[in-house]
C-alpha cells in the first residue's frame, strides 16, 4: 500500500486539561475525499484544528506527505500544502472580495497570482462579479465560497474543510459540494470534509470516519456508511 | 545587447533618472544661486565692493540636487510596483474620495505660516501636528491590528527621554537623535509586546495601560539617571542642518539669521519647529497608506479582523503584532524626541495616563483606522478647546459630552470608511 498523504496516530488533544480527542487515527490517500461525520461537540474540528497545531496534540503523531508535522507551527502548515477553510467561514468582513483572495496568496509565489485568481473565478463565478464588494455584505453562501476561494489560493494538496454546509440553503450546499468535486477531480486536491450534514457528504466522499466523543468508532466507504442502519438511524433520518 | 547590460551591469532606470534630472535642477539653480546667494554687493565707503559667497550658493546647489534626487526616488518608492503589485493583473487604488480634501490639508498646511505669520497661532498647530502624528502612529496599532493600547504615551516618553538624556550625558545632537528616539521606541514596543502577545481585548488594555504607568513610575523615580519630577531643563533645540537659531554673538557659531543675512527673528525657530513636525506627520501618513498595501500591512488589517483565519492563511501572529507595536512606537518615539527639543525641557507629567487617553480618543473619534479621521479627529480635540479657553472650567464637560454626542451619531467614528487598496486591471489576464 502507498504511503498515505495524511495520518493521524493515537492523536490526544483537549483544551486545558479536558481532551476533546482521545487517541485518533486515520489516513487520508492522495486524491481522495474524505468525510468526517458526527454529532454535535464530537471533537471533528478540535480535530481539524489539531491537524494544523492549534491546540497541539498531547500525544500521538500527525505525518503529512511524509514529514512529522506534529510541531510545526501554524503558519506554516500552509506553505507545506495543508490549509483549512475554518468553521465559522471567517472571511476578513472589511476586506473586499478581491483583497480577501489576496490574503489567500500572501504565501503563494506571486506568479501565480493571476492564473489562481481566473481559476477561482471560474469556479465561483459570482465571486467575480463581486469582487469589489466587502466581504461582509455577501450571503451566507457567497461568504463560503470566498471562503473556500481563498484558501485555494493558498495552492493547497490537502484541503480541510470544517462545515461549509453550515447555516445554507440546500440548492447552495448542492452547488458547493458539486465544486468540492471539481476541485478534487479537476485540481487534484486532497479534500478532508467535515459535516453535519451527514447524506451529502457521504455521498460525494470516496471515504468516512465516524467520530463519537473524540474517537473514531466507524470507517467505511461513502455508501457503505449511507447505507449502515445505525448511521442513518443516528446521523441521517432526523438523528443527530 | 542593452537588455543584457540592463539586466546584469547597468544602473537602475531610476537612478539614471535621478541623476539626469538632479543634474538638471542643479544646472537651474547654479544659474539662480551664483547672482542671488554667490555674489553680494557691499556699500563699503568709498564704493560698492563685491563680496563673494560661494558656501552658500554651494550649500544651495547640493540641496537643491540632494532634494531631486530623494524626490525621484521617493517618487518611484510611492509608485514602484511592490510586493503587492508583484501581483501581475492587479491596480493599486488610491484613496480617490478623500484625496482631494487631504491635498487641501496639505496645501494650507504648507502655507499657514504665511497666513497667520503670528506664535501663537504657529504654536497651536505645532500642536495639533504633534497630536495628529501620535494619532497616525497608534492608528496603525489600534486602527489597523486592532490591539487596544492604553500606554502609548510611554512611547512617546521613550522617545522624549532618549534625546534629552542623549543629549545631557553625551551632547548628542537632535539630527542623531531622532532616529535613535524613534529606534528606542521601537524596541520598547518590543518590549511591550511579547508579553501581551496573548492577550486581546480588554485584558490587552489593561496590561498596555500598566506598561504605560510602568514607565511614567520609573521615570520619575530614578532621580540619578532623569532627575525624577523636577525634569530634565535645558535640553538644546534642533539647528536648522547645523545653523543654529538665536541671537549672533561675537565669536559664536554662525546663525540661521546671520547665514541667510536675514535679521534675527524669534518666529524663525517656531516655523522651522513646526515645518519639521509637519515632514514628521506627513511621513507617518506616507507611511501608513503605503504599507496597507504591503502584505505586512494587510497582515494587520486581517488580524484585527480574525486571528484564527490569519492562522488559517499562513500568517504569523506573533511577527504580525510585535511589528504593528514596534512601528506605532517608532513614530510616538519619533514625536517625543520633537516634544523634547520644541519644549526644551521634559518630565514625567507630561506622559501621564491622561496623554494616552486623549490619544486614543483621536483615534476612536476619527473612525479608527481612517488617516483623515485622525486629523478632524485631533483638531476637535486639541484646537477647539484652545479656542474655548475661557470655558476651561468646563472643559472636560464639553470633552465628555462631545463623545457622548459621537458615539450616538456616529459610533463607529467621524470618518470610518475604509478604501480598498486594489483592483484587478483592465482587459484580458496577462498571458503566463
Ligand atoms: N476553544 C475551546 N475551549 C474549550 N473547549 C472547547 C473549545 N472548542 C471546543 N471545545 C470542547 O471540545 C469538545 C469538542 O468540540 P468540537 O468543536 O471539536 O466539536 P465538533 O465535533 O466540531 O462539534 P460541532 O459539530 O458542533 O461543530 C466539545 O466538548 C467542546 O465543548
Ligand atoms: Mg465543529
Amino acid at each position: 500500500m502507498a504511503e498515505a498523504m495524511l495520518a493521524v496516530e493515537g492523536v490526544h488533544a483537549g483544551y486545558g486539561p479536558r481532551l476533546a480527542l482521545k487517541g485518533v487515527d486515520l489516513h487520508i490517500d492522495r486524491g481522495e475525499i474524505v468525510a468526517l461525520i458526527g454529532s454535535n461537540g464530537a471533537g471533528k474540528s478540535t480535530l481539524l484544528m489539531t491537524l494544523c497545531g492549534h491546540p497541539r496534540a498531547k500525544q500521538g503523531r500527525i505525518w503529512f506527505e511524509g514529514r512529522d508535522i506534529t510541531r510545526v507551527p501554524t503558519h506554516d502548515l500552509v506553505r507545506c500544502g495543508l490549509v483549512q477553510v475554518p468553521e465559522g467561514r471567517r472571511i476578513f468582513s472589511r476586506m473586499t472580495v478581491l483583497e480577501n483572495l489576496q490574503m489567500g496568496a500572501l504565501t503563494s509565489d506571486s506568479r501565480h497570482f493571476r492564473p489562481d485568481l481566473d481559476r477561482v473565478f471560474a469556479l465561483f463565478p459570482v465571486l467575480a462579479e463581486r469582487r469589489a464588494q466587502r466581504g461582509g455584505v455577501l450571503s451566507g453562501g457567497e461568504q463560503q465560497m470566498l471562503a473556500i476561494g481563498r484558501a485555494l489560493m493558498s495552492r493547497p494538496r490537502l484541503l480541510l474543510l470544517d462545515e461549509p454546509s453550515l447555516g445554507l440553503a440546500p440548492l447552495v450546499v448542492r452547488k458547493i459540494f458539486a465544486t468540492l468535486e471539481e476541485i478534487n477531480a479537476g485540481e487534484g486536491v486532497t479534500i478532508l470534509l467535515v459535516e453535519q450534514n451527514a447524506y451529502h457528504a457521504l455521498k460525494l466522499a470516496f471515504r468516512g470516519y465516524v467520530m463519537v466523543n473524540g474517537v473514531i468508532t466507524l470507517t467505511g466507504t461513502g455508501s457503505g456508511l449511507l447505507a449502515n442502519p445505525e448511521i442513518r438511524a443516528a446521523y441521517l433520518e432526523g438523528g443527530g | 545587447m542593452s537588455a543584457r547590460l540592463l539586466k546584469h551591469g547597468a544602473p537602475s532606470p531610476v537612478l539614471v533618472t535621478a541623476i539626469r534630472e538632479a543634474a538638471l535642477t542643479g544646472l537651474l539653480v547654479v544659474v539662480l544661486a551664483v547672482p542671488f546667494l554667490g555674489l553680494k554687493i557691499e556699500n563699503a565707503g568709498n564704493g560698492l565692493l563685491l563680496e563673494t559667497r560661494w558656501p552658500a550658493a554651494f550649500i544651495a546647489v547640493g540641496l537643491a540636487m540632494g532634494g531631486r534626487v530623494l524626490l525621484v526616488l521617493g517618487r518611484e518608492w510611492w509608485h514602484r510596483p511592490a510586493v503587492f503589485d508583484r501581483f501581475p493583473g492587479t491596480v493599486f487604488l488610491s484613496e480617490r474620495p478623500l484625496w482631494g480634501l487631504g491635498m487641501a490639508g496639505i496645501l494650507l498646511a504648507l502655507f499657514l505660516p504665511l497666513l497667520l505669520p503670528n506664535r501663537y497661532a504657529i504654536d497651536t498647530a505645532t500642536t495639533l501636528l504633534i497630536y495628529v502624528m501620535l494619532g497616525w502612529g497608534l492608528n496603525i496599532v489600534v486602527g489597523l491590528a486592532g490591539l487596544l493600547d492604553l500606554g502609548y504615551v510611554a512611547f512617546y516618553a521613550v522617545g522624549a527621554y532618549s534625546y534629552a538624556l542623549l543629549s545631557l550625558y553625551f551632547d548628542y545632537s537632535f539630527w542623531l537623535c531622532l532616529p535613535l528616539a524613534g529606534l528606542l521606541a521601537a524596541l520598547f514596543g518590543i518590549l511591550l509586546g511579547f508579553p501581551v502577545l496573548r492577550l486581546r481585548g480588554d485584558y490587552l488594555a489593561i496590561v498596555t495601560l500598566g506598561f504605560g504607568e510602568i514607565i511614567r513610575v520609573v521615570l520619575t523615580n530614578w532621580n540619578t539617571l532623569t532627575h525624577g519630577s523636577q525634569g530634565i531643563s535645558g535640553i538644546p533645540r534642533p539647528s536648522f542642518f547645523g545653523l543654529p537659531f538665536g541671537v549672533a554673538v561675537e565669536g559664536g557659531p554662525v546663525t540661521f539669521s546671520a547665514f541667510f543675512g536675514i535679521a534675527h527673528d524669534p518666529l524663525h525657530r517656531v516655523i522651522f519647529l513646526y515645518y519639521l513636525i509637519l515632514v514628521l506627520a506627513l511621513g507617518t501618513n506616507a507611511f501608513t497608506l503605503r504599507i496597507r498595501r504591503l502584505p505586512i500591512g494587510r497582515a494587520w488589517e486581517a488580524l484585527r479582523e480574525d486571528e484564527t483565519a490569519c492562522r488559517a492563511l499562513g500568517l504569523d501572529p506573533t511577527t504580525i503584532k510585535l511589528s504593528a507595536f514596534a512601528i506605532g512606537a517608532m513614530f510616538a518615539g519619533l514625536a517625543g524626541s520633537f516634544f523634547a527639543a520644541r519644549q526644551g525641557f521634559v518630565s514625567p507629567e507630561s506622559f501621564a495616563f491622561l496623554e494616552s487617553a486623549i490619544i486614543l480618543a483621536i483615534v476612536v473619534l476619527g473612525g479608527m483606522g481612517s488617516q483623515t479621521g485622525v486629523v478632524v479627529a485631533a483638531f476637535v480635540l486639541v484646537v477647539l478647546p484652545e479656542w474655548f479657553r475661557d470655558f476651561v472650567e468646563y472643559r472636560m464637560f464639553l470633552f465628555g459630552a462631545a463623545m457622548v454626542a459621537v458615539m450616538l451619531w456616529r459610533p463607529q467614528g467621524l470618518l470610518s470608511h475604509r478604501a480598498p487598496t486594489l483592483r484587478l486591471s483592465p482587459g484580458p489576464a496577462p498571458p503566463h
